[in-house]
């Protein structure tokens, strides 16, 4: 099996905060998944307490610390404005509490604990900046991932901002000592309906991107879709084309994220879902798993139940260590086809330019990458992917993407309704399978 | 749904321009009503997530199209929303202040406060509001109501009183 490259330790000298994939690095050592909310509050003594209670858990665990939508869009006058008046946002205003507000905040979060910082910009150079003055050096994100889905930036624009803010956050974390760390978030596009090969092939590219700008330290992701056999597949697919395309002397490790598209309703469903996502993580070999939590269908969730869902995680995780979970290991997975695909569509990008910046641009402007449902002018936008009978993730309409099998989607056709199907699809599966008390059956087994 | 009676009643080819608000960045309700809007026989322009009020107003200046249908979920609606219609009922091309506006979806943070967001989306100059509730046939009789080219109400002089 591809175990993922492992780093010299980065010593973290008295104080400092730990490096991320040092601190992944020493868990998987233990067998120990490492688990991390999304959480972000407005007011620096709550954001801390937050972090101090991430830190506190029973699970082994990461910090996050999410900005707020006006931070990420760049609009930091209205953050401004809110946090003059003491407005609640959605997040952190990173940008705009000093930076010693910020430090003297997370000198009161214990430094043995990574704090990663999430935000969803498009141009992420004053979110990285933010950083840099106060001693964090995570991130994640990336030119493709956090432009197409979200914002009407061009994609060449995305690109060429991205590299100045890798270039910058390394030159920073290097002069401080520090090692910087970015984790892709291609593997997650639009949350749901794009299946695993081109989110695989995105994770991997985007990871190339970074490394190409400096990065030595990175994390690929992949969000869990809808059969758990399948994403199984997936990891075991990432894994190894990380080990293929990531050059040596690069530290890596892969990062699953709980489901991302419509939520189950019920607690009992959502952690159902939570739980399976678990198994998945660690039988597919992924060291670190972004949670979501039993409020995610209703509102942004609680401190408290975020670390709910920590602990819970992390204990579905361990009991997935043992012979009563049955899914298989990924080195028992056929992964073969996700990563024959997902290979032929890095190929064909690679091929498009040296520089993987310029390359996942030409890339889809011609439609050799499409991603299914994306709105973006600069994204085709003629593939569709599909719930297969057997709940596996299936090209319903491929585009103009080299794909090398020919079946697959059998000719579904997406209508409005079947869209709305399948997007429910998950949150009905598992609001239901909590109903009868029961795992949804076709989803942990493997297909005959 | 009752394609077959309401089909009748509205004039072929509508072509619709479908949008969002500028602060929400949602968009699988804007591929769900693209293609709901291709399956009722409309022609959909979609202009993706997060979509700033000039811009809108100068792809209704430019497309001409039949209807504008803005669905948003963010909660933000009934702000931005009303904003961009005043705007766009004020402006100085006819056709462009008098095209008929459709706006739907989660309109404000809390649902309870709906009937009261969507009087005054009416009132600030949208043709049609819907909540959350609505159902497809609802979209399909109100493009039902529309006549292309002439239809909807002149509300220049409404929008000019605010």
């Amino acid at each position: 099996m591809n175990a993922p490259r492992t780093s010299d330790p980065v010593a973290a000298p008295g104080g400092l905060r730990a490096d991320l994939q040092a601190f992944v690095e020493r868990a998987a050592a233990r067998d120990v998944l490492v688990v991390q909310p999304r959480m972000g509050m407005t007011d620096p003594e709550a954001m801390g307490a937050g972090l101090r209670a991430v830190a506190a858990t029973e699970a082994t665990t990461v910090g996050t610390i999410t900005v707020d939508s006006y931070t990420r869009v760049g609009d930091l006058t209205v953050a401004e404005t809110a946090v003059r008046k003491g407005l609640a946002l959605n997040g952190y205003p990173i940008a705009t509490h000093r930076p010693e507000v910020t430090r003297a905040m997370l000198d009161r979060v214990p430094a043995a604990v990574p704090v990663q910082v999430r935000h969803g910009s498009a141009d992420p150079r004053h979110v990285f900046e933010a950083m840099s003055t106060t001693g964090l050096y995570a991130s994640e994100g990336g030119p493709v991932s956090y432009c197409l889905p979200y914002s009407r930036m061009p994609l060449a624009e995305a690109a060429e901002a991205w590299s100045e803010a890798c270039y910058r956050l390394t030159e920073e974390a290097a002069a401080h000592g520090r090692r910087a760390h970015l984790e892709t978030f291609g593997g997650c596009m639009l949350g749901q309906l794009c299946p695993p090969s081109l989110l695989v092939a995105l994770s991997v590219l985007e990871a190339m991107f970074f490394v190409q700008r400096g990065l030595r330290s990175v994390s690929l992701s992949y969000a869990q879709q809808t059969h758990a056999v399948q994403d199984v597949e997936a990891l075991a697919a990432l894994g190894a084309l990380a080990d293929e395309y990531l050059p040596s002397g690069i530290a890596w490790h892969s990062v699953l994220y709980t489901y991302m598209g419509v939520y189950p309703r019920t607690p009992e469903g959502a952690r159902l879902l939570l739980e399976s996502s678990a198994r998945v993580a660690v039988r597919g070999g992924a060291q670190r798993l972004i949670v979501k939590t039993v409020a995610e269908a209703h509102r942004i969730p609680t401190v408290e139940e975020n670390i709910a869902a920590l602990e819970f995680a992390s204990r579905a995780a361990a009991g997935a260590r043992t012979e009563e979970c049955a899914l298989p290991w990924a080195w028992e997975a056929d992964y073969s086809r996700i990563h024959e695909e997902a290979r032929a569509l890095i190929e064909a990008a690679l091929e498009a330019d040296s520089d993987v910046g310029a390359a996942l641009h030409r890339s889809f402007r011609h439609g050799v990458l499409d991603v299914p449902y994306c709105l973006h002018r600069d994204n085709a936008g003629r593939a569709r992917g599909a719930i297969a009978a057997c709940g596996r993730l299936v090209w319903a309409a491929r585009g103009s993407m080299p794909l090398p099998w020919r079946e697959n989607g059998g000719g579904v056709r997406v209508t409005s309704d079947r869209l709305l199907g399948m997007l429910q699809h998950t949150a009905r599966t598992h609001d239901h399978a909590a109903l009868t008390r029961r795992a949804p059956r076709a989803r942990e087994l493997p297909d005959g | 749904m009752s394609e077959t009676s309401s089909t009748a009643l509205r004039p072929p080819n509508l072509h619709v321009l479908l949008t969002t608000v500028s602060s929400d960045s949602h968009t699988w309700n804007l591929v769900y009503l693209q293609l709901l809007l291709e399956e009722l026989g409309c022609q959909v322009t979609n202009l993706g997530a997060c979509v700033p009020d000039a811009l809108l107003i100068d792809e209704v200046r430019r497309i001409r199209p039949d209807a504008v249908v803005c669905s948003t979920v963010n909660g933000h609606g009934h702000i931005d929303g009303a904003r961009m219609i005043r705007w766009l009922r004020a402006d100085p091309d006819p056709a462009v202040a008098t095209i008929p506006v459709i706006i739907g979806g989660k309109l404000g943070i809390a649902g309870d406060r709906d009937p009261e967001l969507l009087a005054e989306l009416l009132e600030a100059g949208f043709t049609t509001v819907f909540t959350d509730q609505a159902r497809p046939e609802d979209l399909d009789l109100a493009l039902g109501r529309l006549q292309p080219g002439t239809a909807g109400r002149p509300r220049a002089a409404l929008a000019g009183a605010r």
